[in-house]
């Protein structure tokens, strides 16, 4: 694994290190700095459009797809329920907070109705991986699909929790320290402050000793077991923490959209979320966000341009589904793979001895 | 079945019981009293036989999935556009030729091309990785579905039966006696009862020539240890072709099936790679009795949910599903490998 070879900042040598030593300023690569700061300034140069239904909306989707990048890319259980669960936050933020269908909502405050959203969400991931982890590979995809369409159908019929088939729509964010988080620039930031702790959370429990237990149980459970590892509560673990960054983002997702129907989460949307992270790449925790970028504004912008070149805009999820198969089939490690590949033909002259690779070796994220 | 019922003297009790009441249920006239808990028998007659033939349904469709799953471990997400392209094929060839069952034959040399086309360009690539063939399989499922909104539109399409098969029928089942002491006979669409048995035959031709045939043998070898059975000299490429042609033929007769006693649709498609998933998982990946059992249970779970609870009927199956999870990983009739 790329990210465990960087041993600057991972306690791997033995010594003991407080968990802070490898965050030092000068420690972090060039790269982070220069997109971190492209984020920051975001708001200066584009139009709330763009901030708000662009990048705050692939801002939260690559925070979902990094929950699948999360359990696919270092547990290698590729889980499609990830939306489901963001649907389930975002319906318990509505069914316990405050919603237009005051008939259901209880209205609580939102300091009591977020825990308790984040709170069942997570179970309710917890739950669905417990299942999922009786079996492997092939099988967790299928048992998940099918779960996910569970969900969807479920929160379709039910209408005395889910209200059916329109769901539960005017759930706004609270006013808090007197900025209205609906506006773009809040909101904006606010998303990106949530993805910002998704990330580095995700990186930082990659290289923690439970992330390369974790990884150790994908590349092969069975010498883990023999270690002594118990394999089944690890990937459970996992499910946790992906299902707790499913359901931030879920929560997130209801404050863009206002509203929260079965269609969020139907089969299209847990789908979309596995392409997401496929396009942008399963082994780096960057990729979840590069791929939702690019489906965001493939989403949006498709139109214009199927117009443009002469079909008919309805043809977007042909568009999609090329674009997709086209990376899946040649590059199947996403668009980061492709780039990795390039910058490897660049500047690798002798493969014996790697030592042309070495000297970027930092800038990997 | 010997072993089963040495195994497990408490379940065969119970499944013998069940299969009393069942038959009991279904010839016996009921007490009023049974009329008050369970509704007419009409509509418990109707549920179980429309149950069984949409059962019959499901297993066309998920015998080719898990066919192809057993053999070559390949994961075709895109069983269900090949049911939903087989029923609009079929529904253009019937209705510019008449011949309904010309369909049957067009549909399943096309579709059966088609299954070809995918084993030699996209399977044979990438054997073994599993997960690249979902995502492979995912992508053309999209591009299919799109490219069949297109050309066919979003409306909704049903192949004519034929005139020699409309029409119900009338069944040797009391559904209730008239206060005159005349009986009331059960009536069923003929249509159904063919496909029931067409399917049922079809299954067992599988089954025998599965067990009893040379290619049959192949295959069976080809399960259990593929790697051997290339070693021996069979060509075993050749034999992957094959059962991908035949499991994507089935799949598109079964669209046929499908269009003719239900309707065409698009989302049709991801209705039956859905319900062809949850048959395989609770029947038992890669074994043909296997879907015969898990489609049967599955399309009676529907039927009798949408009647005895219609608000959930959806969500039984998947309930199925996760009980059958919970305490049999491996499917009913799996094995663990």
């Amino acid at each position: 694994m790329a990210v465990t070879e960087d041993t600057g900042t991972a306690p791997i040598n033995g010594k003991p290190q407080s968990w802070w030593s490898g965050l030092s300023l000068a420690s972090v690569p060039t790269p982070y700095w220069f997109v971190g700061a492209i984020l920051l300034l975001l708001p200066v140069l584009v139009g709330p459009f763009m901030l708000f239904q662009v990048f705050g909306w692939a801002l939260i989707l690559g925070m979902i797809a990094l929950s699948l990048m999360f359990l696919g890319g270092y547990g290698g259980m590729v889980s499609l329920v990830q939306m489901s669960v963001a649907a389930s936050a975002a319906y318990m933020l509505a069914i316990f907070g405050e919603s237009a269908i005051t008939q259901i909502s209880l209205g609580w405050p939102w300091w009591v109705a977020i825990p308790i959203a984040l709170i069942i969400a997570t179970a309710f991931g917890t739950l669905t991986g417990a299942l999922a982890v009786r079996t492997e590979g092939i099988y967790t995809i299928m048992i998940t699909l099918a779960i996910a369409s569970a969900f969807f159908y479920f929160t379709r019929q039910n209408y005395v929790l889910f209200n059916g088939f329109s769901g539960f729509n005017g759930v706004t964010p609270p006013e808090l320290f007197g900025v209205d988080w609906r506006q773009p620039t809040p909101f904006y930031y606010l998303t990106l402050f949530w993805a910002a702790v998704a990330y580095l959370s995700v990186l930082y429990v990659s290289r923690a000793p439970f992330g390369l237990a974790l990884q150790g149980v994908r590349d092969n459970a069975r010498r883990m077991e023999a270690l002594g590892y118990n394999v089944t509560a690890h990937r459970i673990a996992a499910y946790v923490l992906a299902s707790f960054i499913a359901a931030v983002a879920g929560i997130l997702l209801v404050w863009l959209n206002g509203q929260v129907s079965p269609g969020t989460a139907g089969i299209g949307p847990a789908i979309d979320i596995l392409i997401i992270a496929v396009i942008g790449g399963l082994a780096r925790p960057v990729g979840p966000f590069i791929g939702a970028i690019i489906y965001v504004l493939l989403r949006t912008f498709a139109l214009d341009f199927m117009v443009s070149i002469g079909l008919s805009g309805e043809r977007f999820q042909l568009l999609v589904g090329v674009v997709f198969l086209a990376i899946v089939f040649w590059s199947p490690d996403g668009i980061l793979g492709l780039w990795e590949r390039w910058r490897n033909r660049m500047n690798s002259t002798d493969r014996l001895t790697g030592k042309a690779r070495d000297n970027d070796g930092g800038s990997e994220v | 079945m010997k072993d089963f019922m040495a195994r497990n003297p408490f379940w065969t009790l119970i499944i013998v019981l069940a299969v009393c009441f069942l038959i009991w249920a279904i010839f016996a006239p009921w007490p009023p009293g049974f009329v008050d808990t369970f509704g007419r028998k009409k509509i418990f007659l109707n549920a179980l036989f429309n149950g069984v033939t949409l059962g019959a349904l499901y297993f066309l469709v998920a015998s080719g999935f898990t066919l192809i799953f057993g053999l070559m471990k390949n994961v075709n997400l895109a069983h269900g556009s090949l049911y939903l392209l087989g029923g609009y094929i079929g529904y253009d060839v019937a209705n510019t030729t008449g011949w309904w069952l010309l369909s049957f034959i067009v549909v399943f040399v096309v579709v059966g091309a088609m299954g070809v086309l995918l084993q030699v360009l996209v399977f044979q690539r990438m054997e073994g990785q599993d997960l690249r063939q979902t995502l492979v399989t995912i992508g053309i499922s999209i591009v299919v579905a799109d490219l069949m909104l297109w050309y066919w539109g979003g409306d909704f399409y049903q192949i004519l039966t034929p005139d020699w098969l409309s029409g119900p029928i009338q069944l040797p089942i009391v559904t209730a006696v008239k206060s005159s002491g005349e009986a009331v006979f059960l009536k069923y669409p003929f249509v159904r009862l063919v496909i029931l048995v067409a399917s049922i035959v079809i299954g067992f031709a599988m089954w025998l020539s599965l067990n009893k045939t040379r290619v049959g043998m192949l295959i069976r070898a080809g399960v259990d240890d593929r790697d051997m059975l290339s070693a021996t000299g069979v060509r075993i490429q050749r034999v992957f072709v094959l059962v991908f042609a035949f499991g994507a033929g089935l799949a598109g007769v079964a669209g046929v099936v499908g269009g003719t006693f239900q309707s065409l649709a698009p989302g049709e498609d991801t209705r039956f790679l859905l319900a062809s998933l949850v048959v395989v998982i609770v029947g038992g990946m890669g074994s043909i009795p296997g879907a015969a059992l898990g489609a049967l249970l599955i399309g009676l779970a529907e039927q009798f949910g949408s009647v005895y609870m219609p608000t959930y009927a959806v969500v039984l199956t998947f309930l199925i599903m996760v009980v059958v999870l919970a305490f049999r990983p491996q499917g009913l009739l799996g094995e663990r490998r």
